[in-house]
């Protein structure tokens, strides 16, 4: 009886495990096989024309670049500073708890929540445009670069720093020169997790930043309505005509090449940091 | 310390202590925003009819703004996704945790990671061209679209939350306690279930009740597959979930009806918070022990 159940849950285990595995590696074969045969060198370089009814990606591709390097630009200083902020400077234990709990709350709460407050007050504000859509995932990958810097805040040794101030140095200067040196790996794992929620992000984009497809410069192209890749595929998945859904599969085959690459790119850093602990 | 260079401190200081307080105020700014902008909707319709009222018909020449249809799919979906995901990602999450031989545990947590990195475009887009057909075909329902698809999507989508942090519960029990169990005569299964879950369970709840949060906010792979109109909640039915009612008729709204889906907004929002105090409760519980 005994060895019935066991080799019941050793099978249910292994069923399920396997049936994970299976699942993601046939999404990433379907999404690749059937997106790949499709990415042509014009589809890349052109923005879709009407009159030709074709379709092209490059303004989609801009745009998300654009709004990325903003957001990371801008959620950096921010996340890092609160770290820093919850880790070196925090004295009342009651501050640091509400700081972690709104931090947890941001974290929680559904991209279609964070589209519609950034449409009310970014977008109200500066009219339905990338820097509208950039400022909104600022706010949505707070949390995300603020965890991963406290954490490895934490791996700073405290000699460390006791050493620096017992040299005589102040306290900016400790966290410039011994603390934040220390916290590379965490702010570096930050942006990569933050960058591949933005590349994948589309229902807090979709009323900030709008849909169109327009090649811009940059700072022209903060200024416009724009779409990011995400918001691409979404709108090309609905819409009928010859070229959409061939674009919308090229488009997830070149979302999934990122999603691979940042897990790659999470992976090395983390293998490096903790060669480094060791 | 020269003056200066205290005053330059101090200065720093604050710098960073604003910085602090920027999520705070993110917080506290969505909340504020959310209620201001929900509650005239509710007002005008009426608590009651708004949160019962089984129709919706926002555009008809009378229109009737009763959101029970949207709650209640929902509910379900979330609900669907939760009876075909937790024993899948809680099973794998034990095998991974404590069977795995090391090779296959790294090379699977690199797949369960990668399947959280994929964009929900990107579910919606497969589920969209995958799913629904072979549910037309399978069930002969005029539209594969509905409640059906939007589950098994969203059971996927939650799995590796689930594992994840499943994993992580199952790896912090002590090493005592299994080797206790193992001495006492229980074989390495029976140890893993009835010694190392139980020890981990406020984990595992936690990671389930992750699962139930990513489940009730997704939008955009739901509004790819759900087909979109506003029924009651059934399995082949063409249904809206909270999160795609706003999505669907945002672009257009005016008036009562754009207030209306910030209401719809608002009531998402409770349910998040509520499932976040939740969430905090199960991790606290976990550290105190």
């Amino acid at each position: 009886m005994r060895k019935i159940k066991d080799i019941l849950r050793m099978g249910l285990m292994e069923l399920s495990a396997a049936l994970t595995c299976a699942l993601s590696m046939c999404i990433v074969g379907y999404v690749l096989l059937k997106g790949l045969p499709h990415l042509s060198w014009q589809l890349l370089t052109t923005a879709p024309s009407y009159l030709e009814d074709t379709v092209g990606i490059l303004p989609d591709i801009l745009n998300t670049l654009y709004i990325i390097v903003t957001a990371i630009a801008l959620v950096l200083p921010l996340g890092v500073g609160a770290a820093v902020y919850l880790n070196e400077y925090a004295q009342n234990k009651r501050l640091v708890e509400v700081i972690e709990y709104a931090a947890e709350t941001l974290s929680g709460i559904p991209s279609i929540i964070y589209g519609l407050v950034g449409m009310l007050v970014f977008s109200n504000l500066l009219g339905s445009c990338l820097l509208a859509g950039a400022l909104t995932l600022v706010v949505m990958n707070l949390p995300t670069v603020m965890r991963t810097t406290q954490e490895s805040l934490k791996t700073v040794p405290q000699s460390y720093r006791e050493g620096a101030f017992g040299l005589g140095a102040g306290k900016w200067r400790v966290i410039r020169t011994v603390v934040l040196p220390g916290c590379v790996d965490g702010v570096i794992t930050g942006c990569i997790l933050s960058v591949g929620r933005m590349v994948g992000e589309s229902a807090a984009l979709l009323y900030t930043a709008g849909f169109a497809h327009t090649l811009n410069g940059f700072f022209s192209g903060l200024g416009s309505s724009g779409a990011t890749l995400s918001v691409a595929l979404y709108v090309y998945a609905k819409e009928p005509g010859p070229g959409r859904q061939e674009a919308a599969f090229a488009i997830a085959a070149i979302l999934m090449l990122l999603t691979l690459a940042i897990d790659l790119l999470a992976a090395l850093v983390k293998r490096r940091f903790q060669r480094r602990l060791l | 310390m020269r003056k200066g260079e205290r005053r330059l401190e101090t200065l720093i200081h604050g710098l960073f202590l604003a910085a602090g307080l920027v999520t705070v105020g993110c917080v506290l700014l969505i909340t504020v925003y959310l209620i201001i902008s929900g509650i005239p909707a509710i007002r005008e319709i009426g608590l009651w009819e708004f949160l019962l009222g089984d129709t919706w018909a926002s555009t008809s020449a009378e229109p009737r703004f009763g959101i029970l249809p949207f709650l209640l799919t929902s509910v379900s979906g979330m609900a669907g996704a939760m009876v075909i995901g937790v024993p899948v990602g809680f099973f794998s999450a034990v095998y991974l945790a404590k069977a795995a031989p090391q090779r296959v545990r790294v090379v699977s947590e690199h797949i369960v990671s990668l399947l959280a990195g994929i964009p929900s475009v990107v579910y919606g887009l497969v589920a969209m061209m995958v799913l629904v057909p072979w549910v037309r075909s399978t069930f002969h329902v005029p539209d594969g679209a509905g409640l059906l698809v939007a589950i098994l999507v969203l059971a996927v989508m939650i799995l590796p939350s689930i594992i994840k942090v499943s994993v992580t519960a199952l790896e912090a029990v002590p090493k005592e306690y299994e080797d206790a169990s193992l001495a006492l005569g229980a074989t390495a299964a029976e140890t893993w279930f009835r010694v190392s879950v139980p020890a981990a369970k406020s984990g595992i709840a936690a990671a389930v009740v992750l699962g139930v949060g990513r489940a009730i906010g997704e939008a955009t792979a739901v509004m790819m597959v759900a087909g979109n109109a506003p029924n009651m909640p059934g399995l082949f039915q063409s249904v809206r979930f909270l999160t795609t009612a706003i999505v669907s008729e945002m672009a257009y709204s005016g008036g009562l009806q754009r207030q209306a889906l910030f209401s719809i907004a608002l009531v998402l929002y409770l349910f998040i918070l509520l499932i976040n105090a939740a969430l905090n409760f199960f991790l606290k519980r976990d550290r105190g022990t």
